[in-house]
């Protein structure tokens, strides 16, 4: 039971929910979108800059979280960048399937994607914490709206 | 760490005033059950409050002996299951000291309560221009029925400040009754700092200056009991579940004069012009506003709760709970990091609070590993959130189920929550 817990709160969730990586809102994004928890009163707010040719440069969050959100959003703007459209979309749904399956499988399986899922394995303790899957995805949920051209997202 | 295994001087362990918080721990068969191999301890009574068996043990008579619909049958289960319906609104009318049975009407919620008195008396009484008076930390459900009514209507809500205790600021509140204030609403009680609100001068400043007065009893009925006579209050409105009762029931409580002036909530302020329809279809209030079948069960459920509650005896519980709440709130500020949002002098069985820089919905997750049941959010009163600038608290509610050992237990879970975050 406090294993679960542990799995839950790795040393490396708790540094990145401390001290968020790229927790700024850069000048030059081109893509933003917003994404709320109405169940908790979280926000996110995420930004990208998306290259003509659709490859991720930059990516960075602003908001207010618990240590699962926070975290998860600083990890994710970390292993976008440098990918395409496509490839962020894949790495997404392969993050969602871990998050929410015990027997998950990556959707796919790039090279790319399973480098980024070893990372992200950390944040697999969620499962054991059903209500607090919408926590380890709701940037990711924000980021694909902002993808998509940038919309206001709600995780209910 | 902290001497957390025995309450203070002061403190007689579950037994404040005579009364016997583990005999009456055995009336709700829920506490005896495990979570996660732990004892159960639950502090979220504010969002839900545990059952009796005397409430199951009615509604499950209700259904297995005595039901039928009711108002409308001449066959022996009929008028039985009417009658014993009909004596839950008598014990509700007991309960609040309403002058008559009558003034009680049945809801689906307290929710549900305000809607009703927005849509049927708002719409009716209600002018572009007119003004409401809410205060800063009103629960959603006393914000956005009124919103509502401002988009159509264009009605304007007027908020009442508070300080950073928590405290209403009553001078603010008097300067902001005008001759254009046509209903004050506020909250007896705040479900998410605690504070008790001195409703019976806000109804008197207002009925002063002939404003009509809506008090959301949620928290307060449960915590302080109402006399909705000598509050003077022309709406009081709460919730079955809090109340130890069963979900789905809520009671407006409205004096009769201003009821009576009211047109049914169902179909709308537009129904009143259809007399002769209303007339053959109502018999007048309350069940003016009790259309289709009511909560049948759950009105019986809730007498069953009421029965119980004056039979406890409503003093003693408070008693025992403002002893749960100052135990309660000295063992928590000795936990380094620890906030409390809500330090009104005036204040009830809630504690609401931060560490340090864990969230509230990691203490929440932590903690329930230990068997402790707190809610861990905005407890639907985000402009309060606002004031405070936090997005959300975690808050231990006290019920009179809850013990000392119980609030140890808390404690100690949240040090095992500053261990994980360091
Ligand atoms: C002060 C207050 N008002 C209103 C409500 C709404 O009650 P219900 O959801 O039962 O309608 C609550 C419950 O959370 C409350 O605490």
């Amino acid at each position: 039971m406090m294993d679960e817990l542990r799995d839950l709160y790795q040393e490396v969730i708790l540094d990145h929910g401390k001290s968020p990586r790229n927790f700024r809102h850069p000048e030059d994004a081109n893509r933003e979108a917003r994404g709320d928890n109405p169940m908790c009163g979280d926000k996110v707010t995420v930004f990208l800059k998306v290259s003509p040719g659709g490859v991720v440069e930059d990516a960075a969050f602003e908001g207010r979280g618990c240590a699962i959100s926070t975290a998860s959003a600083s990890m994710m703007t970390e292993l976008i960048v440098g990918r395409t459209e496509a490839q962020v979309k894949s790495l997404f749904e392969s993050f969602h399937e871990m998050c929410t399956k015990e027997d998950h499988e990556h959707v796919h399986h790039d090279g790319l994607d399973d480098e980024a899922m070893e990372k992200l394995q950390v944040l697999a303790g969620v499962r054991q914490f059903p209500m607090r899957v919408k926590c380890a995805t709701l940037a990711w949920h924000t980021m694909d709206a902002a993808l998509a051209g940038g919309t206001r997202i709600s995780t209910e | 760490m902290n001497e957390i295994t025995k309450p203070p001087q002061g403190f007689d362990s579950g037994t404040t005033s005579g009364y016997d918080v583990e005999e009456v721990r055995k009336d709700f068969p829920i506490l005896s059950r495990e979570i996660y191999g732990k004892p159960l301890v639950y502090l979220d009574s504010a969002a839900s409050a545990q059952k009796p068996r005397r409430v199951i043990d009615a509604m499950v008579t209700s259904m297995t002996e005595e039901y039928s619909n009711v108002h409308r049958g001449v066959h022996w289960l009929s008028a039985t299951a009417t009658t014993r319906f009909e004596a839950a609104r008598k014990t509700v009318q007991r309960f609040i000291n309403a002058r008559e049975d009558r003034e009680i009407v049945f809801t689906r919620s307290a929710t549900e309560a305000v809607n009703l008195v927005a849509s049927s008396w708002g719409r009716t009484n209600l002018r572009e221009g007119d003004e409401i008076v809410i205060s800063q930390m009103e629960h959603h459900a006393n914000i956005v029925p009124w919103q509502m009514l401002r988009t159509e209507k264009g009605i304007v809500l007027k908020i009442v400040p508070i300080d950073e205790a928590g405290t209403l600021l009553m001078d603010e509140y008097e300067k902001l009754l005008g001759p254009k204030t046509k209903l004050v609403a506020l909250s007896h009680m705040s479900n998410a700092l605690g504070t008790i609100n001195p409703v019976k001068d806000i109804v008197r400043i207002a009925h002063d200056k002939g404003i009509p007065v809506l008090i959301d009893g949620c928290q307060g009925i449960t915590h302080l009991g109402v006399d909705v006579q000598d509050l003077g209050a022309d709406f009081y409105v709460f919730s079955g579940h809090k109340l130890y009762g069963p979900t789905g029931i809520g009671v407006l409580y409205g004096r009769a004069e201003i009821l009576e002036g009211m047109p049914p909530y169902q179909g709308g302020g537009d129904m009143i012009a259809r007399v002769t329809f209303e007339e053959t279809t109502f018999k007048g209030i309350p069940h003016r506003f009790e259309a289709g079948t009511p909560a049948i069960v759950e009105v019986i459920g809730l007498g069953a709760a009421l029965e119980y509650l004056m039979e406890l005896g409503l003093d003693r519980v408070a008693a025992h709970e403002r002893d749960l709440l100052a135990y309660a709130t000295a063992q928590l500020l000795e936990i380094p990091g620890l906030r409390i949002y809500g330090t009104s002098p005036d204040k009830a069985s809630i504690v609401s609070f931060t560490l340090g820089d864990a969230h509230p919905h990691d203490i929440g997750t932590i903690i329930d590993r230990a068997g402790i049941a707190v809610r861990a959010g905005h407890h639907c009163a985000q402009p309060l959130m606002d004031f405070y600038n936090v997005p959300a608290t975690a808050r231990a509610s006290f019920a009179l189920y809850n013990t000392f050992g119980e609030v140890d237990a808390l404690v100690a879970s949240l040090h095992r929550v500053r261990e994980i975050f360091g």
